[in-house]
């Protein structure tokens, strides 16, 4: 196991370079080093020596990815890519281009997008397993029918539609809530309600059907029969044997996004003003921040690895099979 | 002897209204092993699952009754019927491989029943209800099991024959071999002290020597115990060794019951008499099988009147109207209008001209050799590690050499995972060797490129197990066929081709229209059929059958060996013929060589090997094949199980399970020794240093 692990995080770091490099091309591509310097210093100052200027300032006068000038190895590390990259593997973020620490800025954003994703994470993995179980104890009847319907309705939905109706229903009419903002500690707790809810309302539809179609096919299993045939109840047919082997699938399922987690959720955050590091992103996406972007997609690539890594760990803790071998 | 299960006119039907069980009627009595025959689809699963109220959902009971004792199964509420399931009534199924929790232990998956089902182990019951709620969660989580009852389940693991039962009941059932699956499914079984046990196919998916322990195993326990058992097979060998009473069914309907004793000297129904008269044999020699043309017939497409007539050569013309009644004829009961009084004096004589066209006498011996493999070997790497080095190999196949003559078939015999396919294949470069020789035709196959390569493979083609699983389901029949042809330029143009594949059609026994539909329109039979009109498609030279009918019904089975038999008088055609099934050898290879653990133990002329088999695998390996005539000879039962190919046993593979083993024999491979006529053995008992000292 734990050569399995080394093995897989020097895996990783290939795949980190490359979509460092990917980040880094398309963003260059779209938007050069003059550009950035045209957008930073607005349109009245820009002369090509206060391009320059900026451009030295900042670190962006060097050649992107091959320079020519230099000498033998330094082809290759006198340049911007290489410059701005090898710091980051140290998790080493840099500033943002009005000068702050960008590790910093993720230290205090990464709370408010964890007070969210976390309980809207918690709270809908068990309201989904619940409800995809009630559906898989009522197969074929009418109740089934119907929370097959009632999910693929919710499914159907966009969750725009979700933020912005909750929004108007919960805080504009009924003032249940406020409609936006965030405050650290208890006092947040009146600005994460309405988020969280709607985010669980939002996967409902996909996740319980997905679920209860884990669960079904595992229903129909030989061993399921044999269970039966012992003299168990249904319900505890479900519990003791079909929930165990279903959760083996839908926990490696979503074990994989929990590093992501931290990232926050870009579109709540933006609309509930949540100052998290989901509308830090689309703030930097907005203001052409390469800092800030590639900090980010790097951020995520790590954490997307590292949710595989606990993908494969979590399969060797339920699944004997693995364990075992 | 007293019934204690009873059923009355069973009927069940699909959603679509037709009927899989239609009328079924017989009753188990104590001590006795009750056999319903028959082959797939003709309803004994379903019959067996209505028993236990498990039928699939949709599926439903639409008439009679079964009586346990003094309550109808059928209509107790389904509170009262989960204390029967497990309890009075307990069932073990075909598959012991899936039909186990994968991820309980099997300690745990036992304890459950005896939970559920205290009975005689009151005891055990007072004890897990006093220590209350919390043991109870603790049971449930951790995966173990309660002092009392974990002794329970050791004693029930034992009885079972696993031994080391105390390390056993904390494994999963991934560490346990399929017999040992199997040994665990009757524990469970056992373990609510049933008084009616139905098992449904419950050797069909093991090996013959790991199936003849755990029907000993059953006969054994039914013995001890005096319960009642329902045993579901397809085949009459087994048939001939368990059961008191059979009832044969066939589309959904019993339509004979006899004593194991009446059914063998005088089966009444044809189709009885067609299932004996279709079983390959070598006292048959030349003679086809008689093989039942046609197939089974669906649920929503019953034939109006007996629904054998269509396949039947009895069949007259009241036959096609009405269906027969349930008759009782000295005690064996038949549904047959032969034996009612409309059939009076047409039950005498046999049919005339059942036999499909004749045979031509086998080519003799002096024919040249076509293949000739020597020492082949076929290593898989196990690798482990950071760099994923490679800490030993798997000997899949490990030096087999074999000869082929031209128009000749050589059996490989063995049991799972003795590598026979994994051999098969290499012969056909479908897996690289590790080293060795196969030479086709005089050419040297190993080291040829793949073109050099694909010129050779037009000579050797392979039929596969799984008719299902080996044809492109999207593909139209005459796609597939022209797939190889046009793939490897035999045949001509494209017109040429459709007039070859009309030709292979009407070989294989298929009209020449059935081309243009898909394979899952065809039956099992037919799609066998398919598969081996795709490999003559590209007049191969050669044809290595891997299990070709081992996913086939008897009377089909029958169909398919007549088949490859009449094609090989035909077109010269040589078969490496892999199988772990004795009874077709006999009949269809000329010779044989047996496999054990990657090498080949003893080889030879079929009738010198399986008729004195000298090597002491072969000999266990015979004399546990169930024999349709009863048990002819002394049973050597082998203990254990074959051991992995990736760590064999020192000296000769088969010492720890070998009943005569030496000391030299754990020292030292034998070679190989002759003994006269063609066969061939590898062992010490016929080495000449050692003579005969054991024989
Ligand atoms: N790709 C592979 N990697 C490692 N081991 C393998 C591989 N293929 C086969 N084996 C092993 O080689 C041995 C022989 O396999 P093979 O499939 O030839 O057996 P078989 O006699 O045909 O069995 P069966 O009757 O079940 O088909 C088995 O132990 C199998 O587990
Ligand atoms: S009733 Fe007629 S068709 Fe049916 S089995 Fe008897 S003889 Fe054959
Ligand atoms: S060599 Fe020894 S162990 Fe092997 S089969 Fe012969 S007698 Fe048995
Ligand atoms: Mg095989």
């Amino acid at each position: 196991m734990l050569a399995y692990l080394i093995r897989r995080l020097l895996y990783a770091i290939p795949i980190l370079v490359g979509v460092n490099l990917l980040t880094f091309a398309l963003f260059f591509v779209v938007n050069t080093p003059d550009d950035m310097a045209r957008m930073q210093l607005g349109i009245k100052r820009v002369t090509p020596e206060a391009i320059e200027k900026w451009k030295a300032q900042h670190g962006y006068d060097k050649p992107l990815l091959f320079n020519a000038q230099a000498a033998g190895v330094e082809k290759f590390t006198e340049t911007i890519f290489v410059e701005r990259s090898v710091s980051m593997f140290a998790f080493d973020f840099g500033y943002s281009d009005d000068g702050r620490s960008i590790s910093r800025e993720i230290g205090t954003r990464m709370w408010p997008s964890l007070a969210i994703a976390l309980p809207n994470f918690f709270v809908g993995l068990a309201l989904y397993i619940t409800f995809a179980l009630l559906m898989t104890l009522f197969r074929g009847t009418a109740l089934d029918v119907a929370g097959v319907a009632l999910c693929v309705v919710l499914m159907s939905i966009s969750s725009l539609f979700y933020i912005i109706g909750g929004q108007f229903l919960v805080s504009k009419l009924w003032h249940w809530v406020p409609i936006s903002g965030y405050a650290p500690g208890l006092d947040g707790l009146k600005f994460l309600v309405l988020p969280v809810i709607i985010g669980v309302i939002g996967g409902i539809g996909g996740n319980a059907r997905w679920y209860r179609t884990i669960f079904l096919e595992e229903v129909n299993k030989d061993y399921v029969r044999t269970a039966r045939a012992k003299g168990l109840s249904e319900i505890k047919v479900l519990f003791r044997h079909v929930l165990k082997n279903a959760l083996i699938p839908i926990l490696t399922g979503v074990v994989v996004v929990i590093p992501l987690l931290f990232m926050g959720s870009l579109l709540t955050e933006s609309f509930f003003g949540i100052p998290g590091l989901g509308s830090y992103t689309i703030d930097a996406i907005n203001m052409q921040d390469f800092n800030i972007v590639r900090a980010m997609v790097f951020l995520g690539s790590v954490l997307y690895i590292v949710g595989l890594i606990l993908t494969d760990i979590s399969y060797t803790l339920v699944d004997p099979r693995v364990r075992l071998q | 002897m007293s019934e204690i299960l009873g059923v009355d006119g069973l009927t069940v039907r699909l959603p679509n209204g037709a009927a899989v069980v239609d009328g079924v009627s017989f009753a188990l009595r104590r001590g006795e092993t009750f056999a319903l025959l028959g082959e797939s689809g003709c309803g004994k699963s379903v019959t067996a699952l209505s028993l236990m109220r498990l039928l699939p959902d949709g599926v439903r009971v639409a008439g009679g009754a079964v009586r346990l004792g003094d309550s109808d199964v059928l209509t107790l509420p389904e509170r009262e019927m989960c204390a029967v399931r497990g309890g009075r009534l307990a069932m073990i199924f075909q598959e012991p491989g899936l039909s186990l929790n994968p991820v309980l232990t099997v300690g745990r998956q036992i304890a459950e029943v005896l939970e559920l089902h205290g009975g005689d182990q009151a005891s055990v019951q007072a004890e897990t209800v006093e220590a209350g709620g919390c043991s109870r969660a603790r049971l449930d989580q951790s995966g173990e099991v309660g002092i009392e009852v974990e002794q329970r389940c050791i004693e029930l693991l034992t009885q079972v024959g696993i031994p080391d039962a105390p390390r056993r009941i904390h494994e999963y059932p991934f560490q346990l071999s399929g017999g040992m699956k199997q040994r665990v499914m009757i524990a469970m079984a056992l373990a609510g002290a049933p008084g009616v046990l139905i098992a449904d196919e419950p050797t069909t998916a093991l090996d013959v020597t790991i199936q003849a322990q755990v029907l000993q195993l059953l006969r054994d326990t039914q013995a001890e115990s005096g319960m009642a058992m329902l045993l579901i097979t397809h085949d009459l060998g087994v048939v001939a060794e368990m059961a008191h009473q059979v009832a044969v069914m066939y589309a959904g309907q019993i339509v004979e019951r006899a004593s194991r004793q009446q059914l063998f000297t005088q089966p009444l129904h044809p189709y009885t008499r067609k299932l004996f008269a279709a079983l390959p044999d070598a006292r048959r020699g030349a003679a086809p099988l008689e093989a039942i043309p046609g197939n089974v017939p669906t649920p929503d497409a019953m034939p109006p009147g007996c629904r054998f007539a269509p396949r039947c050569d009895r069949a007259w013309a009241l036959c096609h109207e009405r269906a027969p009644e349930w008759r009782e004829v000295d005690g064996q009961g038949v549904r047959c209008h032969l034996y009612a009084p409309e059939g009076a004096g047409r039950e005498q004589g046999e049919a005339a001209g059942a036999a499909e066209p004749g045979f031509y006498p086998a080519p003799d011996s002096r024919s040249h050799t076509l293949l000739e493999v020597s020492n082949l070997q076929v290593h898989f790497p196990i690798r482990r590690g950071v760099l994923q080095r490679q800490v030993g190999v798997v000997r899949a196949v490990d030096g087999v050499s074999l000869e082929i003559g031209a128009g000749r078939t050589l059996a490989l015999v063995g049991e799972s995972g003795c590598g026979k396919t994994t051999a098969g294949k290499a012969m056909l470069q479908l897996i690289a060797p590790t080293a060795g020789s196969v030479r086709f035709g005089g050419q040297e196959l190993i080291g040829l490129s793949a073109q050099a390569l694909r010129a050779q493979r037009a000579g050797m083609q392979m039929v596969f197990q799984d008719p299902y699983a080996s044809l492109n389901p999207r593909m139209r029949v005459a796609e597939i066929l022209d797939e190889g042809m046009a793939a490897l330029g035999v045949g001509g143009d494209s017109a040429a081709r459709q007039g070859l594949m009309d030709a292979l059609m009407e070989q294989v026994g298929l009209s020449a229209a059935a081309k243009w539909r898909y394979p899952h329109e065809f039956s099992g039979g037919q799609r066998q059929r398919i598969a081996i009109a795709r490999a003559l498609a590209v007049n191969p030279q050669l044809l290595i059958c891997d299990e070709p009918t081992s996913a086939l019904d008897v009377s089909v089975q029958a169909q398919i060996l007549n088949l490859l038999r009449a094609l090989q008088q035909e077109l010269e055609l040589s078969y490496l013929f892999i199988t772990h099934n004795l009874a077709v050898v006999e009949y269809l290879a000329h010779e044989v060589c047996v496999m054990y653990l990657g090498r080949i133990v003893e080889r030879g002329a079929t009738a010198e090997v399986l008729g004195a088999p000298r090597h002491p695998y072969t000999q266990a390996l015979l004399s546990a094949v169930p024999r349709v005539d009863g048990g002819s000879g002394q049973v050597i039962r082998l203990a254990g199980e074959m051991p992995s190919p990736a760590h064999p046993p020192q000296g000769c593979h088969f010492h720890p399970r070998c009943p005569q083993a030496m000391t030299i024999c754990r020292e030292t491979y034998p070679g190989e020794t002759a003994l006269g006529g063609t066969q061939r053995v590898h062992c010490h008992l016929y080495a000449e240093s050692v003579g005969r000292a054991g024989d």
